[in-house]
């Protein structure tokens, strides 16, 4: 046994137990259980502010954006004169009636009926004729009766019955004249003003008075470019993802593709808006503004995480349940088809509404398609100008009346309440269909 | 006859020869006493193959004239229009055939230019002729195709081979769409890009400090020159979304990720995940919108109280603010990945020589978690360079080169927008700069990406 040489003139250090109860251990350990909690509540108040700013955002949308679903309306009475309307009651009952309806003086009818208003006759909305020729079409009859009628407010009267203004504050600085505010004040006094649900908001297009804007038209438009988006992006998107997943051999081709579907994912929206500029409307000649152009722009967008997600799902399925198809006689294609796809299609459902989710968000591309077109009308068709929900958020966001803010925020409320739909029905789905082999 | 009206005919025949091929399948069936093996194909497929052999070319000839087709008219169109009313510029020509499809289509009742009331009659009447031509040829392909297959129908024909063999051709070429769409936007951008090196060197471009865009529409008009150094919008782009933007986003998003899955019990996690969700979910226009009128003032009367008096409405610090809190849930989710992609050995380990907790995250799993990390942030940092609303819409468009972050700095994004958004000329500089920056970007974010997706590959291969 080889005894260990300790050469006589070197100290040997002797290694004491490290004593846990003295008062610089304890010090260490309680120092290292402080910086333990000092990260701990680090983490934590990482994870806090983001949830502060998130309910901020929320908050202060909801604040500006909520009184934008009421609006306020004055009564006035209105004497439908024939004959300083210059409309035959006769005619208006006939044949071509609606004709003769329509070359009415209805402006002159509404500023004759705001007079009675007295020095607050311009708190009437430069767009409430058009209610007044409205109850003549649905109902020629009105002609040569008085009738009370509810019409919609300037912004500027409508802010103030919202008390959105600081009236304290001196006439320069708080953004609405002391005329405005006496008009209101004798209006509200004599009981002529009701706030009520702003059916114009929900059922008009767009307008440059913010008291006659809506977002009917933006949310139909943005239907109409989704609906698009979807036709494309889902079977392309569906049918890449079953050949790579399912068909494809391993090579030089198959590569490419993964490469670039991989980039498209990654590729900022924008640049999908050149493209869709340069090949869609230069090259192709489509027509601008158009949902079609929108949606096909939109879809190249999704493509990537339909296809993405659509190749985890079909992944996702068991491999003996193509073995069992194929064992009793069944084609590949039919293995698919009949198998593999009903059983992927939850996952790929999944993928397909949050990239749908995505695009209704996206307004880059959309810009450089000209879809930010001032459209008045709700769109006609696929190929005829329109606007969609977040392009309109951004044109008001962008506009100096003080009245579209409220406006802007209650759009932004309609496009989050669309999104937070979209995005539940495809937690439902997942949690409902998901299976586990 | 509208070309609608003919697609929807076709379409309907379509299922028409479906049903008559289907119907036939199925009384071979019969015939054959349902006996296995008698016919090949199932009826459906017999039906699908006669359908698909009548559509496929009256469907093609339909597509092609519908792309060429309105080229063709506006071509016969504009020859009908004597010499000296007749639009020159493209311009011109655009609005002046806009104005006469309106009228052909009865969409608009008179036109300010009354040479494009003169040829609307033609117009329709020219476009009506060549749809009758178009559909009848459709139509005809439809009837050869058709009844050639329909010929073709018998109890040995191999129907399904041939329809699964369309089908997987159909597979091939949707898959070829995402070839087809990275081509696209490569030649787009190269194209036009080159159309504008012609004018404006790439030097210039690429090392130029000083950006005006806007050139004079006549000769004498003063500053017509325009300049496009680029420089200040790729400095305003990284110290937005690089600097700017990645200081608040890389210490929350990490912190966040860190808190979740070393300390968060089940419960938290479950309330936090779909937050985290939420947050990355709410589109960029509305940040944009939040930024431009709840931070930026906030911002600016900072700045005001702390001396600076001429601080800008837009600045660089408002919107790169609201672009890190944009990014957070994908840096977090990023390093969510990388830190739960660390062996659990390695933890254990380091728990086991009696590390706490966040000595473990710090000395261990920080350190093994790096290029999984660091290829998450600069996939942020791809996305937040990318990001165009929020600068849009908060950032403005003054070209300064400056490290102020309370001055107003743009990026390639928001000029891209502001360049391309109104009336366009495609032969201007102006217009063409805009293809030349979407080119930059688009290089820029797909080298980040590759780089960043290679790390983050190479690193979890050596954990695995």
């Amino acid at each position: 046994m080889a005894s260990v040489i300790i050469p006589e003139n070197e100290a040997v250090a002797v290694k004491l137990p490290t004593d846990w109860a003295s008062p610089l251990m304890r010090g260490r350990v309680a120092a290292r259980y402080r910086a333990e909690r000092l990260f701990k509540l680090l983490g934590l108040a990482a994870l806090s502010l983001a949830g502060l700013f998130l309910a901020f955002l929320l908050f202060t949308i909801v604040r500006d954006g909520w009184t934008g679903f009421k609006h306020t309306e004055v009564r006035i009475s209105v004497s439908y004169d024939p004959a300083l309307l210059g409309v035959d009651p006769a005619a208006a009952t006939g044949p071509g009636g609606l004709e003769a309806i329509r070359r009415g003086d209805y402006i002159g009818l509404m500023q004759r009926a705001a007079a009675q208003l007295g020095p607050a006759a311009n708190v009437v909305s430069d767009g409430a004729w058009l209610d007044l020729r409205q109850m003549v079409e649905a109902n020629p009859a009105v002609l040569g009766t008085t009738q009370t009628v509810w019409v919609p407010v300037r912004s500027s009267i409508d802010l103030l019955a919202k008390g959105k203004f600081d009236l304290k504050e001196p006439e320069i600085s708080r953004g609405v004249s002391n005329d405005d505010v006496a008009s209101y004040n004798l209006l509200e006094t004599r009981g002529l003003l009701k706030t009520s649900f702003n059916t114009i908001f929900t059922g008009a297009a767009d307008s440059t008075d913010p008291e006659l804007a809506g977002v009917w038209g933006a949310a139909l438009g943005t239907f109409m470019t989704l609906l698009v988006t979807i036709a494309l992006a889902f079977p392309v998107g569906v049918l890449a993802a079953i050949w790579l997943e399912e068909f494809a051999a391993k090579n030089r081709w198959t590569d490419l593709i993964e490469v670039s579907i991989n980039n498209l994912a990654a590729v900022p929206s924008i640049i999908f808006g050149l493209l869709g500029l340069a090949v869609f409307l230069n090259f192709f000649n489509m027509p601008r503004s158009a949902p079609l152009v929108g949606g096909l722009t939109l879809a190249l967008m999704t493509l990537p995480v339909v296809v993405i997600t659509a190749r985890v799902a079909i992944k996702s399925v068991p491999p003996s349940i193509r073995d069992a198809a194929l064992g009793i006689g069944a084609s590949p294609m039919q293995v698919v088809f009949q198998h593999v796809l009903p059983l992927a299609m939850p996952g790929i459902m999944t993928g397909t509404i949050i990239g749908m989710a995505r695009a209704l968000g996206e307004t880059a591309p959309l810009l450089l398609i000209g879809m930010r077109a001032f459209v008045t009308d709700t769109p006609q068709g696929f190929a005829s100008p329109a606007t969609v929900l977040p392009v309109q958020v951004f044109l008001w966001s962008d506009d100096v009346q003080r009245g579209f803010i409220e406006k802007t925020s209650a759009a932004i409320i309609v496009l989050l309440v669309m999104l937070l739909l979209m995005n539940s029905a495809a937690i439902y789905l997942r949690n409902k269909f998901e299976r586990r082999w | 006859m509208s070309l609608s009206l003919i697609l929807v005919v076709v379409l309907a025949l379509g299922a028409m020869a479906y049903w008559l091929g289907r119907s036939r399948g199925a009384a071979m069936v019969v015939a054959g006493g349902h006996r296995i093996g008698a016919v090949h194909s199932l009826p459906g497929y017999h039906g699908a193959w006669v359908a698909l052999l009548a559509l496929a070319p009256a469907l093609v000839v339909l597509a092609g004239w519908a792309i060429v087709g309105e080229g063709v008219v506006t071509g016969q169109v504009l020859a009908a229009v004597p010499q000296d009313v007749r639009p020159v510029t493209p311009l011109d020509t655009s609005a002046f055939m806009n104005e006469v499809r309106g009228l052909a289509a009865g969409d608009i009742a008179a036109a300010f230019n009354p040479a494009a009331e003169a040829v609307a009659p033609q117009y329709r009447a020219i476009r009506g002729n060549y749809n009758l031509m178009v559909g009848a040829l459709a139509l005809a392909l439809f009837a050869i195709g058709g009844l050639w297959a329909f010929s073709q129908v018998r109890p040995d024909f191999r129907a399904r081979n041939r329809v699964e063999r369309v089908v997987k051709w159909g597979l091939v070429l949707a898959s070829v769409v995402a070839i087809l769409t990275t081509f696209g936007i490569v030649m787009s951008l190269i194209f036009e890009s080159i159309r504008f090196f012609q004018m404006v060197s790439p030097v210039e471009f690429l090392f130029g400090t000083k950006w005006s865009p806007q050139t004079a529409i006549r000769a004498d008009q003063v500053g017509s020159s325009g300049a496009f150094g680029a420089v200040p919008l790729f400095w305003g782009t990284i110290f937005i979304g690089a600097i700017i933007a990645m200081i608040v986003a890389i210490p929350l998003g990490l912190m966040a990720a860190i808190y979740m899955t070393q300390y968060a019990d089940a419960r938290v996690r479950r309330v936090v995940k779909p937050m985290l969700e939420l947050l990355a979910g709410v589109p960029t226009v509305v940040y944009g919108f939040f930024a431009a009128l709840t931070v930026a003032p906030a911002v600016r009367n900072f700045a005001v109280s702390i001396g600076i008096a001429d601080a800008s409405a837009e600045s660089a610090l408002a919107a790169g603010l609201v672009m890190g809190i944009m990014i957070i849930p994908f840096v977090s989710s990023m390093a969510d990945d990388a830190l739960t992609a660390v062996p659990q050995a390695m933890r254990d380990g380091s728990l086991a020589m009696g590390a706490t907790k966040s000595e473990t995250v710090k000395k261990v799993l920080v350190p093994a978690a790096l290029p999984g990390i660091v290829g998450g942030v600069l996939l942020a940092v791809s996305r937040a360079i990318g990001e165009t609303m929020i600068v849009v819409m908060a950032a403005g468009l003054a070209a300064n080169l400056t490290l102020n972050p309370f001055s107003s700095v743009t990026t390639v994004t928001a000029q891209i927008v502001a360049l391309l958004t109104g009336d366009q000329e495609f032969d201007s500089p102006k217009t063409l700069s805009a293809f030349a920056l979407g080119l930059v970007l688009f290089v820029i974010t797909l080298l980040l990406n590759i780089y960043a997706l290679a790390v983050v590959k190479k690193y979890r291969e050596a954990y695995e």
